[in-house]
This record gives C-alpha cells, sequence and structure tokens, in this order.
C-alpha cells in the first residue's frame, strides 16, 4: 500500500511547488503565524484606509457638527446633505465633467504616442536611441513647477491659454516619457519571432504591430493608460496656471481647493467633493488591478 | 453659478473633439511630409558621405559635433526674456541651416536616413515634436533667464548678468530666511526618511502577502487604496487631520494618553507631518513593484536553500534580495526622483507655509510664483536638476542597470 501510493505522491508534490513555490508556505505555516500574518495585513489595511473612511465620515455629518473628536466612522445623525448641496447648488458636476472630458483625450492621446514610440525604442537600433532613453528619463527629473512659467508663455504664444485645448496637449505629452519606459521594458519580452513569422507571411511591419504586439501588451497598456489618467485626473498646477482664471473651463481639483478656501474650509462640500471624485479613479484601480503587477514590473525583470 | 446642461456637455464635447482633430491632422501631415522626404533624404545623404570621404569620420565628428553646440547656444540665446525680442532671433534661417550642415556631415546621416530607418523615425516623430514643445522648448527658456535678471523689479526690459544667479543661489537666502544648504539638507533628509519607509513598507506588505491565503486579493485591493486617490485630495483630508483639535492624529494621541501635537505650527512637527502624508502614499507602488518581482523569483531557488537548511533569514538576504535588484533598482531611482521633486505633499500639508518646512521643489515655487523671482528660481532649479542628474549617474553607474535596457 504504501510502497504504491509513494512513488505517485512524490512527483505530484514536486510539481506543484516548482511552479508556485513561493505560496507553498502559506498553507504549511502555523496557525499561529498564519494568525499573526492576517493581523499584520489588517491593520495595514486599516492604516491605509481608515483616511479615506474619515473624509466619508466628515461627508456624512451635518452641517452644525463638521468638527467633532468622535473617530466614529458613521455619525449617528449621517445626512446627506452635503452631497446634495455640492451635486446640485455648486458647479461641481461642470467642473467634474470638464475633468473626465480633459483626462479621457488626454489618456487616450497619451497611449497612443508613447504606444508606437516605444515600438520604435524596442525593435530598432536607430542613432540616438540610447540617448533619448536616458533623456526620457532625465525628463523626470525636471521640478514641475520649474516647466510652468515657460508653458505658459508658449501656451500663449500658441493661444493655447483659457482652453481645454492647451491642458489636453500639455498633459498627453508629460506621461509620455514614463509610459514610453513602461512599455518599452514590455515590449521588449515580446519574442521577436512572433512578428518575423507574420512579416514573412506578407504582413506589414505596422500591422504587425497592430495584430500581433498590442494585443499581446495589453497589461502595460493599461498601465499606461491609468497612469497617464490619473496624472490628468489629479493634477493641480498646469491647471491652475492655464485654467484658473476661466472658472466655467475649472477643473474638479482647482474647485476642491477653492472649497477649501483662504479663510475657512467648507469642510462637509469638500468631503462630499471627495467622495465622488475618487469613485471613478478606484474604479478604474480596482479593475486594471490585474494587470498592475504584470504590466508594470514584467519589463524591468527582464531588464 | 453654472449647472451641467447639455449645452455645456455639448460645448465640452466640441472642443476636446476638434483638439483631438487638430493632433490627428497635425501627426498626419508631419508623417506625410516625413514619408515623402525620406527618400530623396536618404539619396542625398549617401551623396553627402561619398562627397566627404575625404576628411575622415573623426573630422566629421567633431565639426558636425560643434555645430550642434554653436546651434544649441544660438536657441538659448534666441528665446526672447520678458518683452525684450532677442538680437539673435532675425538669424534663425541660418541656426537651421547649421543644423542641417551639422546632420549631413555627420558619419551618421547615412545610418539616420537609412530606409530602413523611415518607420521608426516616424513612429517616434510625434512624440519628439511634442517633447520639443514642451520640454526643449522651456528648458531652453529657463536657461536663458537664469543668466538674466528677471525680477519684478526688471520685469520689462531684463539684462544678461552672467553667473550671477548661479552665485546667488549658494550665497543669498532662496527664501526671505531660509538659505540653500539647510533646504538642500532637509530634502535629502525628506528623501530619504520617505523612501527608506517605502521601500521597507512595501517589502514587509508585500512577503506577507506573496502566499496562498484567504482574503488575499480583498487585502492587496485595501492597501492599494491610497495610490488610488488623487494626490491633492489625499493632501488636502491629511491636512486636516492634522488640525490640532479636530484631527484624528491629535485624537488618537489624546485616547492613548500622549500630549498632542501642533502638527501644522511646529516646524518639526509639520516635517513628521508631511512625511507621515508622503509615506502612507508612497508604500502601495512599491508594494505592487515587489509583489511583482518576487513572483518573477523562480521556486527553485528556495527549494535547494530548504535542503542545504537556510534560515528564512538567510534566504531573504542571499536569495530574495539580489533576485529583486532588477526590479527594485529602477523603481528605487523613480521612487527618488519622484520623492525629491514631490509637489503636492510638501505644498499642501505646509498650509502655514513654514519656510522650515519647505523642500527644494516648493522652495522653487515660492521663489517664482510668490515672489517672482523667475531668474534666480530658473538659476535655482537648474542647480536642483543637476544634483538629481548627479545622484541618478552615479546610481546607475553603480547599479549598472540600465546596460541592458539602452544598448
Amino acid at each position: 500500500m504504501t510502497a504504491t501510493t509513494a512513488p505517485t505522491r512524490v512527483p505530484v508534490r514536486r510539481q506543484k511547488s516548482t511552479r508556485q513555490h513561493f505560496f507553498k508556505s502559506g498553507l504549511e505555516d502555523s496557525p499561529f503565524k498564519r494568525f499573526l500574518i492576517h493581523l499584520a495585513l489588517i491593520l495595514s489595511c486599516a492604516l491605509a484606509v481608515y483616511p479615506v473612511l474619515r473624509i466619508v465620515s466628515v461627508s456624512l455629518r451635518p452641517g452644525d457638527r463638521l468638527l467633532s473628536t468622535s473617530l466614529a466612522i458613521i455619525p449617528p445623525d449621517a445626512t446627506l446633505q452635503a452631497y446634495k448641496t455640492v451635486l446640485f447648488d455648486k458647479a461641481f458636476p461642470v467642473w467634474v465633467w470638464n475633468s473626465l472630458a480633459i483626462t479621457t483625450a488626454t489618456a487616450i492621446t497619451g497611449v497612443i504616442l508613447a504606444a508606437t514610440s516605444a515600438y520604435a525604442f524596442s525593435r530598432w537600433k536607430f542613432i540616438g536611441r540610447g540617448p533619448g532613453l536616458v533623456f526620457l528619463l532625465t525628463t523626470q527629473m525636471l521640478p514641475a513647477p520649474m516647466m510652468m512659467v515657460p508653458i505658459y508663455i508658449l501656451a500663449i504664444k500658441l493661444g493655447l491659454t483659457q482652453t481645454y485645448r492647451g491642458l489636453i496637449i500639455a498633459y498627453s505629452i508629460t506621461s509620455v516619457p514614463f509610459s514610453i519606459w513602461i512599455l518599452k521594458g514590455y515590449y521588449d519580452t515580446i519574442p521577436h519571432e512572433l512578428e518575423e513569422a507574420a512579416l514573412i507571411d506578407g504582413v506589414s511591419r505596422l500591422s504587425a504591430f497592430w495584430r500581433i504586439i498590442l494585443p499581446l501588451s495589453t497589461p502595460a497598456l493599461a498601465i499606461v493608460f491609468l497612469f497617464s489618467f490619473m496624472a490628468a485626473w489629479s493634477d493641480y498646477l498646469l491647471a491652475r496656471v492655464m485654467i484658473a482664471s476661466e472658472r466655467p473651463l475649472w477643473t474638479w481639483v482647482l474647485g476642491v481647493r477653492d472649497f477649501q478656501g483662504q479663510f475657512q474650509t467648507q469642510w462637509g462640500l469638500f468631503s462630499a467633493a471627495s467622495v465622488l471624485v475618487m469613485i471613478p479613479a478606484m474604479a478604474l484601480f480596482l479593475y486594471s488591478s490585474k494587470w498592475l503587477i504584470s504590466g508594470l514590473t514584467l519589463g524591468s525583470v527582464k531588464g | 453659478m453654472q449647472f451641467l446642461t447639455l449645452e455645456v456637455i455639448l460645448n465640452s464635447l466640441r472642443e476636446v473633439g476638434s483638439t483631438v482633430l487638430y493632433i490627428l491632422v497635425g501627426t498626419a501631415f508631419l508623417e506625410i511630409v516625413a514619408y515623402l522626404w525620406w527618400k530623396p533624404l536618404s539619396t542625398f545623404s549617401e551623396w553627402i558621405d561619398r562627397g566627404l570621404k575625404f576628411l575622415g569620420k573623426p573630422v566629421r565628428h567633431v565639426i558636425s559635433t560643434l555645430l550642434i553646440v554653436g546651434v544649441v547656444i544660438f536657441a538659448v540665446g534666441s528665446v526672447g526674456v520678458g518683452q525684450n525680442v532677442s538680437p539673435l532671433a532675425p538669424y534663425w534661417p541660418f541656426a537651421i541651416v547649421a543644423f542641417l550642415v551639422a546632420t549631413y556631415i555627420s558619419p551618421n546621416a547615412v545610418k539616420i536616413f537609412h530606409w530602413r530607418m523611415r518607420l521608426p523615425y516616424m513612429l517616434l516623430l510625434p512624440a519628439i515634436v511634442g517633447l520639443m514643445l514642451l520640454v526643449i522648448y522651456p528648458l531652453l527658456w529657463e536657461l536663458n533667464v537664469s543668466f538674466t535678471n528677471l525680477n519684478p523689479r526688471h520685469f520689462k526690459s531684463p539684462d544678461f548678468v552672467g553667473f550671477l544667479n548661479y552665485v546667488e543661489v549658494f550665497t543669498r537666502p532662496i527664501l526671505k530666511q531660509v538659505t540653500f544648504f539647510p533646504v538642500l539638507m532637509r530634502t535629502i533628509l525628506w528623501t530619504v526618511v520617505n523612501l527608506a519607509f517605502h521601500v521597507s513598507g512595501g517589502m514587509g506588505l508585500a512577503l506577507l502577502l506573496n502566499r496562498k491565503m484567504r482574503l488575499r486579493g480583498l487585502y492587496r485591493a485595501l492597501l492599494i487604496f491610497p495610490w488610488a486617490i488623487p494626490q491633492p485630495i489625499a493632501c488636502l483630508a491629511w491636512l486636516g487631520e492634522f488640525h490640532f483639535e479636530y484631527g484624528f492624529v491629535n485624537i488618537a494621541l489624546q485616547r492613548v494618553g500622549l500630549a498632542p501635537v501642533r502638527w501644522l505650527t511646529e516646524p518639526t512637527a509639520n516635517f513628521a507631518a508631511m512625511c507621515i502624508t508622503n509615506i502612507w502614499l508612497g508604500i502601495p507602488f512599491m508594494m505592487v513593484i515587489i509583489l511583482g518581482g518576487l513572483q518573477s523569483i523562480a521556486g527553485e531557488y528556495y527549494e535547494a536553500a530548504d535542503m542545504d537548511g537556510a534560515s528564512p533569514w538567510q534566504k531573504f538576504w542571499q536569495i530574495t534580495t539580489p533576485l529583486l535588484q532588477p526590479v527594485l533598482t529602477p523603481a528605487i531611482i523613480l521612487g527618488t526622483v519622484w520623492t525629491f521633486t514631490n509637489f503636492n505633499v510638501p505644498f499642501f500639508i505646509n498650509q502655514n507655509e513654514l519656510e522650515t518646512s519647505d523642500t527644494l521643489v516648493t522652495a522653487l515655487f515660492r521663489s517664482a510664483f510668490q515672489y517672482f523671482n523667475l531668474s534666480s528660481a530658473a538659476a535655482f532649479a537648474f542647480v536642483n536638476f543637476g544634483l538629481l542628474l548627479i545622484f541618478a549617474i552615479f546610481y546607475i553607474r553603480i547599479t549598472g542597470v540600465l546596460k541592458g535596457v539602452t544598448e
């Protein structure tokens, strides 16, 4: 009996462990260790989430009790008054709509720009490739406030201030260097043979890119979209420089900053607005979280 | 007061649509020009190359480099500052000619304009034009301004002052009171503290998460929360939480029996508040990166170590850490650069504008946008940029991380 089971059990276990060795430890840990791990994770999650829940909590408080020393998440006399004010008595919906329009256009343009350039960086050894990649990295080191004045002056010269146009163009380019790095790293992990086979079959280089490379790099494209979206969605500096004086064009960041006011903060409105603008970002993050890990690290593992 | 009416929606859609259309038309135009001109340029480059054979490659490289340097200097000088129109500006056609000559004299011209290179350069063209507008032009402008005295007293007609601004960065206060070196030290401290916590926190959480267990997905989703929140909101929310009476930090401290801290007015406490906020914001990114790295490490290494009876501690330092290097090094470079140049956290948390908690970037912002010392701010910005660049070059040299990437 034992003689027959032993040979069958050993290969099975080994196969499993070579595939997912690091996961193995989880189920073999002692119950006490597992308890400690869960405890540590629960504490970390609480730390990560509590400040966010506080915003929700403040947004639910009635207007006369915004400042309180209670630590409870849902106040006993919760109301949706602040949400009502923000949604129906303020220009907040317009701001969110503006942001949404600008950000979506930005993210799509940015991804297209980066996807094509990264393909060139990944597959050809052209003159200026190495310096180009280093240059893209150094653009990350330029402090953002430094660029604001000249960008504003250039925008005036081109007639792009107080418009969406300037913002969309500027945002979609600012995220390009980082996106190119991520995408280039990812394309590098896709074997050249795939395209070469297609090229031999008479497919053009561009359609090989379109039909083979792009579908295979969904995780990286998703990450790049996410990054461009988030960068534009939560930008404060450029929006303030470019469109601050045109109230109807305001993005939500400018509006919410306005709730925070110079002298008195309208905490209720601020919190309600924050909760509302967190939702699209959160949804996008949760939706793309399955790609987050592979898209972000696969390139650098190989490089 | 403005409502979200159909008219508003349609207006902005039209604006966005027209922008996208402009971008598309512009790009298409550029691409068509490049496509049509590539073949003649390529033939021309071969012709020139044959004609210049007698010069020899090194001489051609030197001439071409000198010309390019000249064009760059011209470009810096010809950007108008204030209401001045640079005297160099009318001569721009010469610069373009010089640039073309430089390109064609270089022995690389044949390789650049080779017909096989048409597609990659065409793919790069939109990004190149965009970066020219958004990075190169501003850099040239800043470089030009940093050599003039463009400030509120000389707004209309600034003069050339040479390296005075660069000297003054180190010798005079950059804001009202603080001088350069304390701010630099604080910024370095800020970067080091944040990065240490980001990496160790991210590593700890990634190691905890990297196993089979219940609720793994839920934990991961919750831990990514701080990253998913728009930064200005996170900063403003934390600013509220550091309120002396009503912020939860002080309430929690009091419940435990400690004295409340004046987070927003005391210099040290304010700096600590900035760090806490940024650490909270930055851990998820590192965690995700490290988690990806951990999952790429093959299990065989750990099996071999198990057979040799290695302790978990040894396994971590001998296997996990070295094999994480390719993932961790770029992440650390990016993390350093992003923390060093982070604007939102030090700006929003420092609501009372304490000069004692300004980092280099917020000092730069205040110097340029509150005191309008544009020229000294520009010099200051280049000093910042240079420091980061030196750091990055050293780090890349030591770790050799980009060797395989740029080759």
